[in-house]
């Protein structure tokens, strides 16, 4: 399958971003809705492993090509990206893109290329409590990169996914103590056994419920 | 009756797991109607081969035992031939034809609804054709317990067969119908295109194929071909306006994801940009400019939605009027961008007023030919009666009308005659073309010249009845019998009346090609010949009233006695014997008739003198005078136009 927009390049963005002053969620004259879902999270949370968990229930006569990328140019690109296309809804062709950011610290203008015009973020947080850290390191970061792209931090939708809840209980923390570290602003949140596939698709409901919500709340999606 | 198109048949119907069981049911009943499933009934949504498949159950029904009695036919059609004998009571004929058949194929049975006098002659119907084991057919859109406000009885037995639906083909069976339909029509794609296309989930076959035909246009269009990539490019949302969830064999989470997005998406879209994006995907797709629309998409607040559409609506209806109008009078102008864009109704309007300031209508009959001043007679009466009914009745009772004989007998005066009756009689809404068969040849060629043919050959056509008058001239003239033959058709196949002139029946005409013979002839052909004694005293006697001179009853004797081969000879005639009386001062006796007429030699009366004088006897020569100008009518009404 051609890939819809393509990978962020460097300087640019998504095609459908790149053209427009705000970012269209619906275009009701082609009758297309696309939306850009980015999983957020430190590095080896699990973001990977929830796109390909996803992939994995994807049916074969729809499945596009799960492309990771990591390319060597004059920047380094690492990341994942998964297009859906969930055919004609309501009349509406439909895709759904999902990418995952490069946790390590050291990707920082990766995340960034990857959260412009993001119709709505996944952060997936490290249950593992010696995580908790690099999970709020994360989560400062994401909205350091959300105000950057001059996002509303508070008006995009955001969900949060607990990940590794399978592990042993001395291993993880619980989530109301996940939800006291990271959760202030009481965003919808979800557990989640991402290899497993438990909490996967319900965090992708979640998320594109968020999102879709911002159909009738106006054209544009992202700022 | 038994109309099942040759086109459908079980050897092009593809077969994939959605349609299977009902091919294989349908196959059963073809092989023994009235042993299997009795009745079949099949449903599914639109454009998924229901027509196809009983027009191939028909078929192979016929092929394999051609004494069958088989009924194909729409329950459209099926009520509207029920109400036809009830008005005609002729019931018991239909009846009986329904129950004699042995295979009937019923299409379109959910407009069932509510029509409780059908529904009640269907069950009667069904109850006889089924207790003799008589075989019935059905297809609908939706099962029968959805087809609303049925008799419940009659719902019984339509579900008391078989019920089969037809999904949606998959994949594979996607594939393996645009490769049939690509071998049918000869495309070629390269490789990987087919497979990309049919990737696409559309609603139902027709979709399927218009999209293909898509993909054939651009290839066709383009110098290269094109390639698998640019596959959703081309056929891009066209292939997505069912509003369904597609289903699809996937894993039950994905499933559900997928119908929560499409709860969130009904809940969420805003209705009237939906609406505005259905109007643009409607509108776009009929070709016609919809920036006006997407415009009002960019709106912050909601327009008035229904204005906004029903004022779009309109503005394309009114460019179908004026495109219609103006490519009456010119057929190129069709492609005018102007027709496509609602915003520019203005400059539309002013592109077909233009066009319609350039035409003229084409010249009807001469009003000079009234109906009511054509006497009549034993030579005359049949053509005259047969007239009667063409004015009664244009384009049904006898068409073409030919009306020959010798030249003068009044063919002319009556198919005028017959052309003001039939404007007359339409209050002046009807448009009838007269000409004289060289004229029409004349503005032939200088159409052609003008380049203006289309216009020319729209203007026959646009007319609702068409006369020419001395057809025998177009004889040997091989483009002037194309056009008329063109020009012919489009009107006979029209409905509209065709009346022809001729001074010899068709199959006498020389040079004239036989399609065009055959369609002369294909009419009624008849005579008028020479006035008989009968008609010509009358028209003496019309001829004399008209010139406000009394004749009395033994000269028009006299001169009905005397033969003449036209009632032109007639009109002569009388003209000379006026002019003869006005010259010499005497008023019409049989005495000044005879001698004007026989001269004075067999005339005892004395020689009126004084008219010598005042007139050159030379203009009263008979031989002299040509008195019979041939086709003077065609020519004066030539030049007062």
């Amino acid at each position: 399958m051609a890939r819809p927009s393509g990978p962020p390049r460097a300087g640019g963005a998504s095609n459908r971003s790149a053209s427009h002053g705000t970012l269209s969620l619906v275009n009701y004259s082609t009758r297309e809705i696309t939306c850009k879902i980015v999983y957020y999270g430190p590095g080896r949370s699990g973001k990977t492993t929830n796109l390909h968990y996803i992939y994995g229930q994807v049916p074969e006569d729809r499945k596009g090509t799960m492309v990771s990328l990591a390319t060597q140019t004059d920047r380094t690109l690492f990341f994942d990206f998964l297009p859906l296309d969930l055919g004609a809804i309501s009349g509406f062709s439909t895709k759904f893109q999902l990418y995952t950011v490069p946790g390590q610290v050291y990707y920082q203008t990766t995340r960034k290329l990857v959260l412009q015009g993001a119709d709505g973020v996944v952060f997936v947080a490290d249950s593992q409590a010696r995580q908790l850290e690099e999970n709020i390191e994360s989560f400062q970061d994401l909205h350091a990169n959300l105000a950057e792209h001059g996002i509303n931090a508070r008006e995009v939708p955001l969900v949060i996914q607990y990940n590794k809840q399978d592990l042993p209980k001395d291993l993880i923390l619980s989530v109301p103590e996940l939800e006291d570290a990271l959760n202030f602003r009481n965003v919808p949140h979800y557990e989640a056994d991402a290899l497993h596939g438990p909490g996967v698709f319900e965090t992708l409901r979640g998320i594109s419920e968020l999102v879709l919500k911002r159909l009738s709340a106006g054209t544009s999606g992202g700022r | 009756m038994s109309h099942s198109d040759a086109r459908y048949r079980f050897d092009n119907f593809i077969v994939g797991s959605g349609n299977r069981l009902a091919v294989a049911a349908a196959r059963a009943v073809a092989e023994s109607p009235g042993a299997t499933y009795n009745p079949l009934f099949i449903y599914s949504g639109s454009g998924l081969g229901k027509t196809h498949l009983v027009g191939a159950l028909g078929h192979l029904a016929l092929e394999l035992q051609p004494e069958l009695r088989t009924i194909y036919l729409s329950l459209d059609e099926f009520v509207e031939q029920l109400h036809a004998s009830i008005s005609a009571s002729e019931t018991e004929a239909f009846k009986k034809r329904y129950h004699t058949v042995d295979l009937l194929i019923l299409d379109d049975v959910q407009f069932l609804t509510g029509q409780r006098e059908t529904q009640s002659e269907m069950l009667r119907l069904f109850t006889a054709l089924q207790g003799s084991g008589r075989q019935i057919v059905m297809t609908s859109d939706r099962p029968p317990s959805e087809i609303a406000d049925v008799d419940e009885r009659l719902l019984t037995r339509l579900a008391g067969g078989l019920i089969v639906d037809i999904g949606a083909p998959d994949y594979e069976t996607r594939i393996a119908i645009l490769r049939s339909k690509c071998e049918e029509r000869g495309l070629h794609f390269r490789t990987g295109v087919i497979e990309e296309l049919a990737r696409v989930e559309f609603g139902n076959v027709r979709e399927l194929q218009g999209a293909l035909n898509r993909l054939a246009a651009y290839q066709a269009l383009g110098q290269q071909s094109i390639g698998a990539p640019d596959v959703r490019m081309i056929v891009g949302s066209q292939g997505t306006s069912s509003i369904t969830i597609p289903i699809s064999k996937s894993s039950g989470e994905f499933q559900s994801f997928l119908s929560d997005v499409a709860v969130a998406v009904a809940q969420h879209v805003e209705g009237w940009k939906a609406r505005i994006g259905e109007a643009i995907a409607y509108w776009g797709g009929e070709g016609y400019r919809t920036a006006l629309l997407e415009r009002a998409l960019q709106l912050e607040i909601a327009p008035d939605v229904d204005q906004l559409i029903a004022g779009y609506s309109a503005a394309v209806d009114h460019l179908r009027t004026l495109e219609q109008r103006a490519t009456a009078v010119d057929a190129a102008l069709g492609a005018n961008e102007v027709f496509r864009d609602p915003e520019r109704v203005n400059d539309a309007e002013e592109l077909t007023e233009r066009a319609l300031a350039g035409h003229t209508p084409p010249v009807g009959p001469s009003p000079a030919f009234a109906r009511e001043s054509f006497e009549v007679g034993a030579s005359n009466e049949m053509a005259v009666r047969v007239a009667d009914m063409v004015i009664a009745d244009p384009g049904r009772k006898y068409n073409p009308l030919v009306l020959h004989g010798s030249s003068g007998v009044g063919k002319t005066h009556l198919a005028n005659a017959i052309g003001n009756e039939m404007l007359n009689l339409s209050g002046g809404a009807m448009t009838v073309s007269c000409v004289g068969a060289q004229t029409f040849i004349d503005e032939l060629i200088e159409a052609i010249q003008d380049g203006t043919l289309e216009r020319w050959r729209a203007r026959y056509r646009a007319a609702d009845a068409l006369i020419i008058d001395d057809v025998h001239f177009i004889a040997g003239k091989e483009r002037t019998q194309d056009e008329l033959f063109h020009v012919f058709n489009a009107c006979y196949d029209a409905g509209k009346q065709i009346i022809l002139t001729s001074d010899r029946p068709p199959r006498e005409l020389g040079d004239l090609e036989e399609r065009l013979r055959s369609r002369f002839d294909g009419g009624l052909v008849v005579e008028i010949a020479q006035p008989d004694r009968d008609l010509r005293a009358k028209i003496y006697a019309r001829q004399f009233l008209q010139r406000e001179r009394t004749a009395t009853d033994d000269v028009i004797g006299y001169l009905a006695d005397r033969p003449v081969s036209s009632v032109r000879e007639i009109i002569g005639t009388v003209h000379r014997i006026c002019a003869a009386a006005d010259v010499a001062g005497e008023t019409i006796s049989l005495s000044f008739v005879r001698l004007e007429l026989e001269g004075a030699a067999t005339a005892p009366a004395p020689a009126r003198a004084p008219s010598d004088e005042r007139m050159d006897p030379f203009f009263l020569d008979d031989e002299k005078i040509v008195w019979d100008w041939p086709d003077i009518t065609a020519r004066l009404i030539e030049e007062m136009r």
